[in-house]
C-alpha cells in the first residue's frame, strides 16, 4: 500500500515525469522562458517591478529569437554569421510596411499582425536562401566576411530608398529623395525617407505574442536539431569531408539552416518594428556582434544557454545604472573570455569535475529523501 | 577630373594596401584573420594624435612612437588572445578576433570620448601642379610612403632569413619548425610588422581625412580585408594590388556612380570575387587534405 502511494508521490513529484525522458530537456528549455516571463509579467503588475523593467520584456523576446536562431548557424552548423542583424533589418522593413500600408484597411490587429510575422519572416528567409545559393560554397573566415558584407550591404540599400504614399498611389525613389513635383502635397505621406526612421507603426508586439513566438522559435529549432536533418547538419559541423563522402547533401543542409536562421531572425525583426523605431543604423554590425556575445556566453550549440545568457546580458545592464558605459567593454571580455576559457585544458578538466561531482551530489540528495519516505 | 579622382583613388587605395599587408601576412602565417587589424589602425591614430596634440612633440617623435606602441600592442594581442587558441577551432579564433577589436573600440571610447577629434597633419607636403592636375600633397606623401614599404618589405621577406622564415612557416609549420625555425618568434614578428605597418596606415589615413573616433578603423579594416582577398589572401603583391584596385573602384564609384551607395558596391565586388575566383588574383589554389 505504502508502496504503492509512494510510486504515485514519486510520479506527481514532478510534472516532468508525464513526459517521456527524451523530450524532458527540451520541455524544460521551453518552460525556461514561459514561467521567466510569466513571473516578470505578475511582478510588474503588482509593481514589486518597476514599469522600466516591463519595458524591457519584449526586447528580451526578440533577443532571444534572435541568439537561438543565430544559435542554430553557429552552434549546430558551425558556420560563423556575421549578417544576423540583415536579416533582421529585412524582417524589420517588411513587416513595418506591410503594417504602415494595411493599417487603414485591416483595423483588426488580430489579423493584420500575424500576417506582418509572416510576411517579414517568409521576405527575410528568401533574402537567406537566395544570398545562401551563391555563399555557401564558402566555409569559416570567407563566410563570415561575406556575410558581414551581405548585412552591411541589406542596411546601405535600406538607407537610401524613399518612398511616399498619395492619392495617385505610392512613389518610389532610390539614391535620392522623390521630387516634390511628382507628389500631391495635400494628401502626401512619406513613409520611408532614407536614413531617417519608420513613423508610426502601430505598436502591435505585445508581451503575449512575443512571448509565445519565442515559444515557437525553441520548439521548431529544438525539433529540428533532435531529427534526421539536425544530425545530418551537426555532422556537417563536425566533419564536413566525412559528412560529404557519406553521401550527406551539404548545400541543402546549409541552406536549410540559412533559411530557418533567417527566418526567425525575420520574425525578431518584426517585433522590433512593432515595439520601438525602426532606422537602418539600429541594424549594423555591432547589433550582429551583440547576438554572437549572446550566443558565446551561453555556449556555442546550446540553445538553452542562449535563452539564459541573453536575459542575463540583456537585463542587467539596463538594471543596474552606472554599468552601462562598461557594456560594451564588458562584453568583448566575455568574448575573449569564454574563448580562452573553453579551449584551456585545465580549465575544461575542472569543469567536468565539478558537473561530475554536482551530479553525483544532486542524485544522492534525491536518493537520500526517497529513502526517508519509504520509511 | 577623372586624373583626380584616380590618383585620389590611388592614395586611398595605398593606405588599404598597406593595411592589406598586415592581414594578408598574418592569414598567411596563423591562418587566422585578426578582426582586431583594423582597431589597431585607429590605436595608432590616437596615440600619434596624443603625442602631437597633447604632449605637444614633433611629428616624427608622434609618427615613431605611434609605430613603436602598435607594434608592441599587436605582439601583446597576439600572445594573449591568439597564441593560446592555436590549433583551436577556426570559429573560437574568429570570435576571439572580433572580441579583441571590439575591447580596442570600447577601451578608446572610454578614454577619448566617442565624439571625433580633429587630427592635425603630422608631416606636411606642399602640392604639386603639372598642367592642369593639381596633385595634393597628402597624395604624393601616401603613394610615397607606401612604395617605400613595399619595396622594403619585399627585400626584407625575400632577403633576410627572418623573411625566408616567414615564408617557410607560411608554407608547412610543421616542417619549419623541424629545421629549426622558431614558430613563435615568427609568427610574433610577423604581428609585430602588421601592426606597425597599421600605425602608418593609421597615420596617413589620418592625414588625409583630419579625423579620428573609436570606430575609424572599423570600415577601413573590413576593406582593407576585401582588398586583400581581392588580390589573393596570403599573397603580398596580392595584397599591394588588391589594396589599389579597391581604393581605385571606391573613389570611381563615389564619383560617377553614387556616394551613397559606394560601400554597397565595394561588399558586392567581394562577394562577386569569392564566387567567381575564390582564391583572388595572385593567390595559390590549395588542395585539401583529407
Amino acid at each position: 500500500m505504502s508502496e504503492r502511494k509512494n510510486s504515485e508521490r514519486a510520479k506527481g513529484f514532478s510534472l516532468l515525469k508525464i513526459v517521456p525522458s527524451k523530450s524532458r530537456g527540451k520541455l524544460v528549455t521551453v518552460l525556461i522562458p514561459v514561467v521567466f516571463f510569466a513571473v516578470c509579467a505578475l511582478l510588474v503588475n503588482l509593481g514589486v517591478l518597476r514599469s522600466h523593467f516591463a519595458g524591457l520584456l519584449v526586447p528580451l523576446c526578440y533577443y532571444i529569437i534572435m541568439a537561438v536562431s543565430l544559435n542554430f548557424t553557429v552552434g549546430i552548423l558551425g558556420e560563423l554569421s556575421l549578417g544576423h542583424a540583415g536579416f533582421m533589418c529585412i524582417g524589420a522593413y517588411v513587416g513595418g510596411l506591410f503594417t504602415l500600408l494595411t493599417q487603414d484597411s485591416i483595423t483588426s490587429a488580430w489579423i493584420r499582425f500575424p500576417i506582418a510575422i509572416l510576411l517579414g519572416g517568409l521576405i527575410a528567409a528568401l533574402a537567406g536562401f537566395l544570398i545562401g545559393v551563391p555563399i555557401l560554397r564558402l566555409r569559416g573566415d570567407y563566410l563570415a566576411i561575406v556575410t558581414l558584407a551581405f548585412g552591411e550591404i541589406v542596411r546601405n540599400l535600406v538607407q537610401n530608398i524613399y518612398l511616399s504614399r498619395d492619392k495617385a498611389g505610392l512613389h518610389f525613389s532610390f539614391t535620392n529623395a522623390i521630387e516634390p513635383e511628382r507628389l500631391d502635397p495635400a494628401t502626401n505621406v512619406d513613409i520611408m525617407k532614407g536614413p531617417m526612421a519608420l513613423n508610426g507603426i502601430s505598436p502591435d508586439a505585445t508581451l503575449l505574442i512575443s512571448v509565445i513566438l519565442v515559444v515557437i522559435t525553441i520548439i521548431v529549432i529544438l525539433n529540428m536539431v533532435d531529427s534526421r536533418a539536425g544530425r545530418a547538419i551537426m555532422s556537417i559541423r563536425d566533419n564536413r569531408i566525412a559528412a560529404e563522402s557519406t553521401g550527406i547533401n551539404i548545400t541543402k543542409y546549409k541552406l536549410i539552416v540559412f533559411s530557418l536562421s533567417a527566418f526567425f531572425a525575420g520574425i525578431a525583426g518584426v517585433l522590433f518594428a512593432h515595439y520601438s523605431t525602426v532606422s537602418p543604423p539600429k541594424f549594423d554590425y555591432n547589433m550582429s556582434i551583440l547576438i554572437l556575445v549572446f550566443v558565446v556566453l551561453g555556449g556555442v550549440g546550446n540553445i538553452r544557454g542562449s535563452i539564459i545568457a541573453t536575459a542575463i546580458l540583456y537585463i542587467l545592464p539596463e538594471v543596474l545604472r552606472g554599468f552601462q558605459s562598461y557594456r560594451m567593454l564588458i562584453y568583448a571580455i566575455v568574448l575573449i573570455v569564454m574563448m580562452l576559457l573553453n579551449n584551456n585544458e585545465r580549465f575544461n578538466a575542472w569543469k567536468k569535475n565539478t558537473t561530475e561531482r554536482f551530479t553525483a551530489w544532486r542524485k544522492g540528495l534525491f536518493r537520500k529523501k526517497s529513502g526517508k519516505e519509504a520509511e | 577630373m577623372f586624373i583626380s579622382y584616380l590618383l585620389s583613388g590611388i592614395s586611398l587605395g595605398a593606405i588599404y594596401a598597406l593595411i592589406a599587408l598586415g592581414y594578408t601576412m598574418v592569414y598567411g602565417i596563423a591562418k587566422m584573420l585578426n578582426f582586431a587589424h583594423g582597431d589597431v589602425i585607429m590605436v595608432g591614430g590616437y596615440i600619434a594624435f596624443t603625442i602631437s596634440v597633447t604632449l605637444g612633440a614633433d611629428g616624427w617623435i608622434a609618427l615613431l612612437g605611434s609605430i613603436i606602441f602598435c607594434t608592441l600592442l599587436g605582439i601583446t594581442i597576439e600572445r594573449v588572445a591568439y597564441k593560446p587558441l592555436r590549433g583551436a577551432s577556426k570559429l573560437s579564433v574568429l570570435i576571439t578576433a572580433i572580441g579583441v577589436s571590439y575591447l580596442l573600440q570600447n577601451v578608446a571610447l572610454l578614454i577619448f570620448g566617442s565624439a571625433s577629434r580633429n587630427f592635425q597633419a603630422l608631416i606636411v607636403v606642399p602640392s604639386v601642379e603639372i598642367g592642369s592636375v593639381t596633385i595634393p600633397g597628402n597624395t604624393i606623401l601616401t603613394i610615397g610612403v607606401s612604395v617605400v614599404i613595399m619595396i622594403v618589405l619585399t627585400l626584407f621577406i625575400n632577403k633576410s632569413s627572418a623573411g625566408s622564415a616567414m615564408l617557410a612557416v607560411s608554407e608547412d609549420k610543421g616542417a619549419a619548425q623541424l629545421m629549426g625555425v622558431n614558430v613563435n618568434k615568427t609568427i610574433s614578428l610577423t604581428f609585430a610588422i602588421g601592426s606597425g605597418l597599421a600605425a602608418v596606415a593609421g597615420i596617413l589615413m589620418c592625414t588625409q581625412y583630419p579625423n579620428i573616433g573609436p570606430y575609424t578603423g572599423q570600415m577601413p579594416g573590413i576593406k582593407a580585408f576585401i582588398a586583400a582577398v581581392f588580390g589573393g589572401i596570403g599573397s603580398i603583391p596580392g595584397a599591394m594590388l588588391g589594396g589599389i584596385a579597391i581604393g581605385v573602384i571606391e573613389n570611381l564609384s563615389k564619383a560617377y556612380i553614387s556616394t551613397q551607395l559606394s560601400d554597397a558596391i565595394t561588399f558586392a565586388i567581394l562577394i562577386i570575387m569569392l564566387l567567381v575566383k575564390p582564391t583572388g588574383i595572385l593567390g595559390k589554389k590549395l588542395n585539401e587534405k583529407v
